[in-house]
């Protein structure tokens, strides 16, 4: 359905269409929304966070207040911004590019959005009830359990149900790809990003259970006394570190894998070349998410696990470096004797390499324990961790943005906005972070509300703060852009002379994606199709009824009552009154389960007629 | 084009632009001028990684510019149609088996440094310091010594000095940036690190793990005086008589006041094993006053009557009695005066 | 694709549960949740390892456990696991009335199980005032126990619903794989008892 078409409509049947959709196109643009509206705010906290760094010995905002800044801004960021926003694409992109008609799980895939959402929300609404969570995003035991007020029940509770969201959503992903390819479109002719995607939902499905385990401890330590890290009934905090991390060093890699698979997908197409290497790219994104679970500690070299512990973490980091090497250096290959476009997306794409290498070399570094003792906890991890999130996580969202907007809203972005956007955000960046590497050597510990004015701290806090006006600047263009995209070039089904599936069918495309499912001849199918001289695919089924599944509220519901129980839980320490909203938000939870069990979902047939007459 | 190269000199100019304005930070608190042990190891590995490391960014950095250079899209080849390689055995090789090398030059001597830095054996015969982390302070006991202290440490240079490390709350970690790499302060276990400091002088303490609204004001300090200057501070310590009497009329009514006021509840002079609030022996000889503030008596005062204004979630805050200004500079004037040794900063020149 | 999937014994595929695409997603779905279980519970047993013995001078897993109850408990979750491989027998065979008498089977079993483990809590409570607050220990038994309890009774409830929403109408090719799936998770069930048996009370006992 075209945009045109669907501003015809008034704008309650939109919303009531787009609160119900099963479509994962439409739930593209759902979590586009609110992650990118989430991104916002967590900009916005980023902001305020250097403008206290501006100066020594500021006071533009409270000691409490920047903590509870900066968690939510890392929290925000990762868990409600860079998922979300990963999620987005994966559903606007992946089903199209193994040539499905939709995901395994439509229903699913809309409960799993508003889970996120309205854990999302949960967690901002801290903000106005009293206080935001001050524990840091790592809200590490103890003080996370003793943190005064509700605002790190807002925490545990805000991400249990959104974390909910995400591994359903992974789940769905894992499914669509092993059930749901179309014929011909074997594992090892699966798009890049298809792939990276594929593998940081296995990610997704292993980490974020010991997230869950490591909330629930928290949560009840919190709010129903128990003992898992209070030190004088024999608890341990260290357990929620371990916990902490075992999620946490996986979701590293499920913020960036997806994105290693877009790199991919844009080099290959704007250098019009094959992607080199293509077997041992799969098999080096399977062994990085491999060794993403085995290196965890890596964030604890500090904590004193003894020098074989360390030794052992150590040294399964480093060999990460041996997989994203082969990947940098693959895509360099790709470019080379290629015939490369220079656009927006190749502008992220490209600026990519450097940045990410930077990151990367100073991911050895800080793998390297005896000299990571110095770099731990200080600026120079702040900086290292940035280079990686936004020099690759985020560079490789907004390429993914510019790549495939024209598929998800049949619009160009406009490239001269791009450019600007990309020009002031590359160099903010680099303002922003690489002199923080600086500082955390010339002993700057993260989270730090003041540094005072002997420390010489001053000049480069002062460049980064520069640095991130810049970034800002140039996330307010590309909200402009957008924007005005409504109205901008509006795109063919094959803009940037593609190679894989997605451009082989509308921008954007009709709701049951493919008319007669492709048969695909090899990788890059719809180039083995040009090469030919063919102008589309060939179809692997003649016309015929397509089965498609139907909108439900239920998901947003289901939602709603987990929101209304999580202030319930939180505020049940207070009055015991509140138990019974924790019980209501779960009672009506369940009855929602018990109608979705209840009531058969069969789905609806579009009829081969409905189709030809379509095609006219 | 200009785009590009501008690019790259915006990014060396930033580098250079940085080092150039800052230096290499302060002396005695940054971990680019090595002073201690721990520190000159760590940096040692610093620098090798930089270097094998920034090999590999140059060689990443030579392909990638000479891709931009020669394989952009053309004028009158716009519809060339490059050979879709698939790969190449040999290249792909090359680009697998050189980073193991790399990282092997770097493992090796970084195993060797981490199991070497968590050498304690020796800490029997060595001077062995308990050090618990209090939101926002740090307390100092010498074992065996009976010499308790807050906030300044006194080492010894030349050798070992062993830290058992212990939290009274959340989670701390003890960071002296220019003589060794930072430890957890965990409240379930104790951890144990040495330092030890090549010259005298002053070096500047951080609590690098969030540990509440004051995680930035918990700054301290590490005085390292040569052996015979810390044994006679250890003897001047050790013979403090927390009774004394004070010298002067407001001095004395202070020590007074400080008593009628129950400060002893929490604090302590001399080697009294309180440690509710920061252990006040050698107060008149700190180097700053809460950490953080330039240490005079005007400090000390503004301390007294507000310390949430200096820092805040403190635990001072409403669990004293009330105080006026008079008693408070009074009070200021006791505690000025607590300088029990001869051995101070400025033996450490400072 | 047809609306119509109920079944007859000569239309009857050889796995109904995954005759269908949406059986297959499912299915494979579904394993793939078990993973992220599979999860869920290492992280419950880690917590636990490390705190049993943290009983803050409370009670220790030996001065509590009774092998007794334990034992039964396990025959019971067991044989359930057993009779609800009947069930499922009966499902591939295309007989509904039997596989819901022994999906029945099976659920008294589990209530037997949940009836025994809330007498075993309310024993340590009572007699050892023994709660989630006593100690670390405490917490991490309870935290473990009570997840995979809370796992039982909520296989339990869904089953009945499962057993009252198809009562009428039989099986077909939409339900198979409902029935399939539950039955998947009533085994992993029974395996992390079998675990919670060996690490929590053998181990415990044991010392």
């Amino acid at each position: 359905m075209s945009i045109a078409a669907t501003q015809k409509r008034g704008f309650g049947a939109v919303l009531w269409d787009y609160l119900t959709t099963v479509d994962h196109k439409k739930i593209a643009h759902l979590y586009l929304f609110g992650g990118g509206l989430f991104f916002l705010i967590g900009g916005i906290e980023a902001m305020l966070i250097r403008i206290q760094l501006i100066k020594p010995d500021n006071d533009f905002l409270s000691a409490g207040l920047y903590n509870e800044m900066i968690t939510m801004h890392g929290t925000t960021m990762i868990f409600l911004a860079a998922m979300p926003l990963i999620f987005a694409i994966m559903n606007a992109v992946l089903p199209l590019q193994i040539g499905a008609r939709d995901v395994a799980f439509p229903f699913l895939n809309s409960l799993g959005f508003w889970l996120f959402m309205f854990g999302g929300i949960l967690l901002n609404c801290s903000w106005f009830l009293g206080g935001a969570p001050d524990a840091g995003w790592t809200g590490y035991a103890p003080l996370s359990t003793t943190s005064p007020g509700h605002g790190v029940d807002f925490y545990v509770m805000g991400l249990q149900i959104a974390g909910a969201g995400t591994l359903i959503g992974g789940i769905n992903f894992l499914v669509t790809v092993v059930n749901m390819r179309a014929p011909g479109m074997t594992y090892m002719r699966m798009p890049l990003f298809t792939w990276a995607s594929f593998i940081a939902s296995v990610l997704i499905l292993f980490a974020f259970p010991a997230l869950t385990v490591g909330l629930f401890l928290l949560m009840f330590d919190r709010m129903f006394g128990t003992a898992f890290f209070d030190v004088s009934l024999g608890g341990n905090t260290i357990i929620w570190e371990h916990l902490f991390w075992i999620f946490g060093h996986p979701e590293v890699y499920i913020l960036i894998l997806p994105l290693f698979g877009v790199f991919s997908d844009v080099f290959s197409t704007f250098a019009k070349k094959r992607l080199f290497g293509y077997t041992a790219m799969v098999f080096a994104t399977m062994l990085i998410a491999f060794l993403g679970f085995m290196v965890w500690a890596h964030h604890m070299f500090t904590v004193g696990l003894g020098p074989v512990a360390n030794s052992i973490f150590s040294i399964a980091t480093m060999a990460i470096a041996v997989p994203t090497g082969i990947k940098i250096f693959n895509w360099l290959a790709t470019l080379w004797g290629g015939n490369i476009t220079i656009n927006s997306t190749m502008l992220w794409s490209l600026a990519f390499i450097p940045s990410f290498t930077i990151g990367g070399m100073t991911g050895v570094m800080v793998a390297t324990v005896a000299a990571d003792y110095q770099y731990h906890d200080s600026y120079f991890v702040v900086a290292h961790f940035h280079y990686v999130i936004v020099g690759g996580t985020i560079f490789g969202i907004f390429a993914a943005l510019h790549y495939w907007w024209p598929k998800m809203f049949g619009r160009i972005l406009n490239e001269k906005l791009g450019k600007l956007t990309f020009w002031t955000f590359f160099i903010g960046f680099h303002l922003t972070f690489f002199i923080q590497h600086f500082l955390g050597l010339m002993g700057m510990p993260r989270r730090y509300w003041v540094f005072h004015s002997g420390d010489h701290l001053d000049t480069g806090n002062l460049i980064s703060t520069i640095g991130a006006f810049l970034m800002a600047f140039a996330v307010i263009v590309f909200v402009i852009n957008a924007i005005v995209s409504a109205r901008g070039e509006k795109a063919p089904a094959d803009p940037w002379d593609g190679r894989t599936l997605e451009w082989a069918t509308a921008s954007p495309p009709a709701h049951y994606n493919f008319k007669q499912t492709p048969l695909v001849r090899g990788l890059d199918p719809l180039w083995v199709e040009k090469a030919e001289g063919k102008a589309e695919m060939t179809p692997a089924e003649p016309l015929g009824d397509i089965h498609m599944p139907n909108n439900s509220f239920l998901p947003f519901l289901f939602s709603l009552g987990l929101f209304v129980a999580g202030f319930g839980f939180i505020y049940q320490t207070d009055n015991k009154a509140w138990l019974a909203v924790l019980i209501g938000g779960m009672a009506f939870s369940l009855a929602m389960m018990v109608i979705r069990s209840m009531k058969d979902d069969l789905g609806h047939h579009i009829t081969k007629e409905e189709l030809e007459r379509e095609a006219d | 084009m200009k785009g590009w190269m501008g690019k790259f000199r915006a990014l060396s100019l930033l580098g250079l632009l940085a080092l150039v304005l800052t230096g290499c930070g302060r002396e005695n608190l940054t971990a680019l001028k090595p002073k201690g042990y721990g520190a000159q190891t760590s940096y040692d590995l610093i620098i090798l990684t930089t270097v094998v490391m920034s090999i590999v960014l140059l060689v990443v950095a030579i392909v990638y510019i000479t891709v931009l250079v020669r394989f952009r899209k053309k004028k009158g080849k716009e519809n060339f149609i490059p050979k879709q390689v698939e790969g190449n055995k040999v290249l792909e090789t090359i680009w697998t088996v050189i980073p193991i090398v790399l990282l092997i030059i770097i493992a090796v001597p970084t195993t060797i440094a981490t199991f070497d830095l968590a050498d304690t054996k020796g800490a029997k015969d060595k001077l062995n310091v308990e050090v618990t982390g209090n939101q926002y302070w740090w307390h100092f006991n010498y074992k065996g010594q009976e010499i308790q202290t807050s906030q300044d440490l006194y080492i010894p240079t030349g050798e070992k000095v062993y830290l058992n490390m212990k939290s009274s709350d959340v989670i701390h970690s003890f960071w002296v940036p220019s003589l060794a790499g930072k430890m957890d302060v965990n409240p379930e276990n104790e951890n144990t690190m040495y330092i030890k400091a090549d010259e005298e002088g002053v070096y500047w303490g951080k609590c690098a793990e969030l540990c509440g609204p004051s995680h930035s004001l918990m700054d301290f300090k590490i005085v390292a005086v040569s052996p015979d200057e810390f044994d006679q501070w250890v003897n001047d310590m050790q013979g403090v008589d927390p009774k004394a009497v004070a010298e002067g009329d407001t001095a004395k009514e202070g020590q007074e006041l400080f008593n009628e006021k129950n400060c002893m509840s929490c604090h302590a002079i001399g080697s009294s094993p309180v440690q509710v609030g920061p252990n006040l022996t050698d107060f008149g000889n700190r180097s700053k006053v809460a950490g953080i503030m330039d240490h005079n008596k005007e400090n000390v005062v503004k301390w007294i009557m507000d310390p949430e204004s200096v820092k805040p979630g403190n635990k001072m805050t409403n669990n004293y009695p009330e105080l006026s200004d008079e008693e408070a500079s009074k009070i200021a004037d006791y505690l000025m005066q607590l300088n029990p040794s001869e051995v101070t900063l400025e033996s450490a020149g400072d | 694709m047809s609306h119509d999937h109920s079944l007859n014994p000569e239309t009857m595929p050889h796995d109904p549960e995954k005759a269908t695409l949406e059986g297959k997603n499912k299915f494979i779905g579904f394993w793939f949740f078990l993973g992220g279980e599979t999860v869920l519970f290492a992280s419950l047993f880690g917590t636990y390892l490390a705190l049993h013995n943290s009983t803050a001078g409370g009670p220790s897993g030996q001065d509590l456990f009774g092998l007794e109850l334990v034992f039964v408990m396990t025959v019971l979750l067991l044989t359930s696991s057993l009779t609800s491989v009947y069930a499922i027998y009966h499902m591939k065979n295309n007989d509904f009335k039997k596989m819901a008498l022994w999906f029945v089977i099976t659920i008294i079993l589990g209530f037997g199980f949940v009836g025994c483990e809330i007498y075993e809590f309310t024993h340590y409570i009572t007699e050892y005032g023994f709660s989630f607050r006593s100690s670390a220990f405490g917490s991490a038994f309870y935290a473990l126990l009570g997840f995979h309890g809370g796992h039982v009774t909520f296989g339990l409830f869904w089953a009945i619903v499962l057993l009252i929403r198809n009562a009428k109408r039989g099986l077909n090719l939409y339900n198979a794989p409902k029935f399939y799936i539950w039955s998947l998770y009533w085994h992993f069930i029974d395996v992390v008892w079998v675990f919670i048996f060996t690490v929590v009370y053998l181990m415990g006992k044991v010392g």
